[in-house]
């Protein structure tokens, strides 16, 4: 399977943010976007993940359209934008269980919790979400990560704002892993990550 | 780099010349040309229709003079309704096929049609004065109207109220098409409560005995309330058109030619 | 499939389950304004005989409309909605379990409380029977319609008071068919044809209502 994207190009309002974006991401690859604040890395991932529709180009993933494959491309895919996407009423396993439904895809209460066990929050599964802090509860959101072994492709937005160290490691280390076993990964970060593979593209933007 | 030029013409779907003036830089000089020769057929029915409706046609004889507001009060009624049907049309085309003058037309036609409607209410209420003794009765069309201008406000807080002009054209046209749908239903709804409620009253549209001169007169007013709408509609949808393309490469160069 | 729409009316349920008091104060909202009627008007017995199913249905119709806002606006706040948006579930289906689950938290219980605000009104029994049930056809219209409205509405400034400009105009058909059934019953007449036409109404909005909403729902983030 194959992710690629063909001369995208997109505007705010008046302004271009980009256009020509050109890239192909195959099965083990990490792709990178970067640039400076407002340069439009997160349209160029919502963009990517079929949130919004572009003034031009063209996104195909396994060679059709993903506009056309919409829910089918959407099972395949798993996106963490800035927002939690996540309840204040529901405890964090809560929250977990419903992400991962509306994914179409089950998890049993034992692997959500050694994914919240993973992600450092085992002691927190239980309590409504709105007594975390705003770190726990991006971890949280990311502890779908953990689950999300049977998606091929990650898109991650600004995921390592709020993390502390130990979280942002364990991060790194389970977007290592997917890539690993043949995922695919875009992320936007300001700073560089380690991770190790040697099959990464790099987007710029701005 | 593309520029916005060649790609605004591109998802216009230029090279089709079915589509050739649905790009918004082609249609501005054709609506240019197009308003002055409509003005004037505006102004010729006009003169015509009121001069007919106020002169020629006779005098009622159960409601004398005051009547003939009914001229204007009918083709107002009429513009308004149908204006909302072209405005829906003009949005649907513009949500499934993508071309950007579409909306721009719907979110021109909308104050004409609020227009149009407010003045069939005022000209219902001048002529149910002197009629029914009150300048508001709970009539099945004057109530439709009323909801019809409701609509039209609904459409244009909308439109408004969205920042960026994409979002706000097709929101409003998933608006207009519900719309569009409801009208009919709130018609009919409408009427059936009026006759429940109360005894025919006299209707605005059947005038007793209509003579042929009247029926000519409302026609001619009609004609000129269609060509004035159409005037308005092409004159706003031009500034909409500079409005939103001003960093276009064509509205440029027509800035630095004049 | 199913089991995509069960899980989300679940959801859905569940979660207005812990924002219980949200739910109480729409029906709050709805007995205060019937109450406000009489004070309003006067409480003259046969006057208030024929405003009855008028004022409860002006008052559900008012009552639903705020409770909308739940509706779509707190999942758009938090990023849910956007995950809904490329869930792989068709956003269609979303559409039509959050607007399942949006009537048992707001229509229904207008449905049941209704009868118990027409006794106040000395409303004969049968006319009551008539209410409870034209709230039953009728208020699943209003949560369908108003979906529409809320989904045009998400993040737009003013967003409330334009909700309201906008749904209001398209209730106006349940509420004629809605107290008029009611009104017909306490005039002695059949309420049959009211009811089936709000039924006819009803059967359209559900092919319209949800497709607009969807519409409406990728307008928002596109």
């Amino acid at each position: 399977m194959t992710l690629e994207v063909k001369d995208l190009a997109c505007e705010r309002g008046d302004v271009r943010l980009f256009s020509g974006v050109s890239f192909a991401l195959g099965e083990g690859e990490l792709l990178l976007v970067q640039g400076p604040n407002g340069s439009g890395k997160t349209s160029l991932l919502r963009l990517v993940a079929g949130l919004s529709r572009p003034v031009a180009g063209e996104i195909r993933w396994a060679g059709e359209d993903v506009r056309e494959l919409r829910e089918s491309y959407a099972r395949d895919l798993l996106f963490i934008g800035h927002a939690n996407a996540m309840k204040d009423e529901f405890t964090a396993e809560e929250n977990l269980a419903v992400a991962r439904e509306m994914a179409g895809r089950s998890s049993s209460r034992e692997e959500r919790a050694a994914a919240l066990e993973r992600i450092g929050l085992a002691h927190r599964a239980k309590l409504p979400s709105r007594y975390l802090s705003q770190g726990q509860k991006r971890r949280v959101a990311l502890a779908r990560l953990c689950l999300a072994a049977d998606t091929p492709l990650w898109i991650l937005d600004e995921h390592f704002a709020a993390l502390d160290a130990r979280a942002l490691e364990t991060v790194v280390a389970l977007v290592d892993e997917h890539l690993a076993r043949g995922g695919m990964a875009i992320l936007t970060t300001h700073q560089e990550v380690a991770i190790t593979t040697r099959l990464r593209h790099v987007v710029a933007l701005g | 780099m593309t520029n916005a030029y060649t790609l605004a013409a591109h998802a216009d779907g230029r090279g089709n010349p079915m589509f050739r003036f649905a790009a918004p830089q082609a249609f501005f000089p054709l609506a240019g040309k197009m308003i002055p020769w409509f003005a004037m057929l505006a102004a010729v029915f006009a003169a015509a229709g009121l001069y007919v409706s106020f002169f020629v046609a006779p005098t009622d004889f159960q409601q004398g003079e005051s009547y003939r507001v009914i001229f204007i009060h009918v083709a107002a009624a009429w513009m308004s309704m149908f204006l909302y049907v072209v405005m829906a049309i003009w949005a649907a085309i513009g949500l499934v096929l993508n071309t950007r003058l579409s909306g721009m037309m719907a979110s021109a036609i909308a104050p004409t049609g609020a227009m149009f409607t407010f003045v069939a209410l005022w000209t219902g209420a001048l002529w149910g004065k002197p009629t029914w003794g009150t300048w508001w009765v709970w009539d099945a069309r004057l109530t439709s109207e009323l909801i019809l201008l409701f609509l039209y406000l609904g459409f244009i807080a909308l439109t408004t109220a969205i920042d960026d002009p994409r979002r706000a054209d097709r929101a409003g046209a998933v608006l207009a098409i519900v719309g569009v749908i409801n009208v009919p239903i709130i018609y009919f709804s409408v009427k059936w409560w009026n006759t429940l409620h109360q005894g025919a009253s006299v209707s605005l549209t059947k005038a007793p005995s209509m003579a042929a001169t009247m029926f000519a007169g409302m026609i001619l007013v009609a004609l000129a309330a269609w060509m004035y709408s159409i005037v308005t509609a092409l004159w706003r949808v031009r500034s909409i058109i500079l409005e939103r393309e001003r960093n276009a490469l064509w509205v440029r160069e027509r800035g630095g030619e004049a | 499939m199913f089991q995509g729409l069960r899980s989300i009316i679940a959801r859905d349920l569940r979660l207005s389950m812990r924002r219980r008091g949200d739910v109480l104060n729409h029906l709050v909202f709805f007995v205060i304004v019937v109450t406000l009627f009489p004070l309003g008007v006067g409480p003259e017995p046969n006057l208030m005989h024929t405003m009855a199913p008028g004022i409860v249905w002006v008052a559900a119709l008012l009552a639903a409309m705020l409770s909308l806002q739940r509706l779509f606006a707190s999942d758009h706040a938090d990023g849910t909605l956007e995950q809904m948006l490329i869930s792989a579930h068709p956003l269609g289906l979303i559409v039509i379990g959050k607007i399942i689950a949006h009537w048992f938290m707001s229509g229904l219980p207008l449905t049941l409380l209704a009868p118990v605000l027409g006794v106040q009104f000395d409303l004969p029994q049968q006319a009551l029977w008539v209410l409870a049930l034209s709230l039953l056809i009728g208020t699943p219209v209003l949560s369908l319609i108003g979906a529409v409205g809320a989904a045009l509405t998400l993040g737009v400034r003013g967003g409330g008071v334009l909700l309201a400009l906008l749904v209001l105009p398209l209730y106006v058909p349940v509420l004629i068919f809605g107290a008029g059934g009611v009104a017909a019953v306490s005039n002695g007449m059949g309420a049959g044809p009211h009811l089936s036409l709000l039924g006819a109404f009803l059967a359209l909005s559900c092919v319209v209502a949800p497709w607009a909403a969807c519409a409406a729902l990728r307008v928002a983030y596109d």
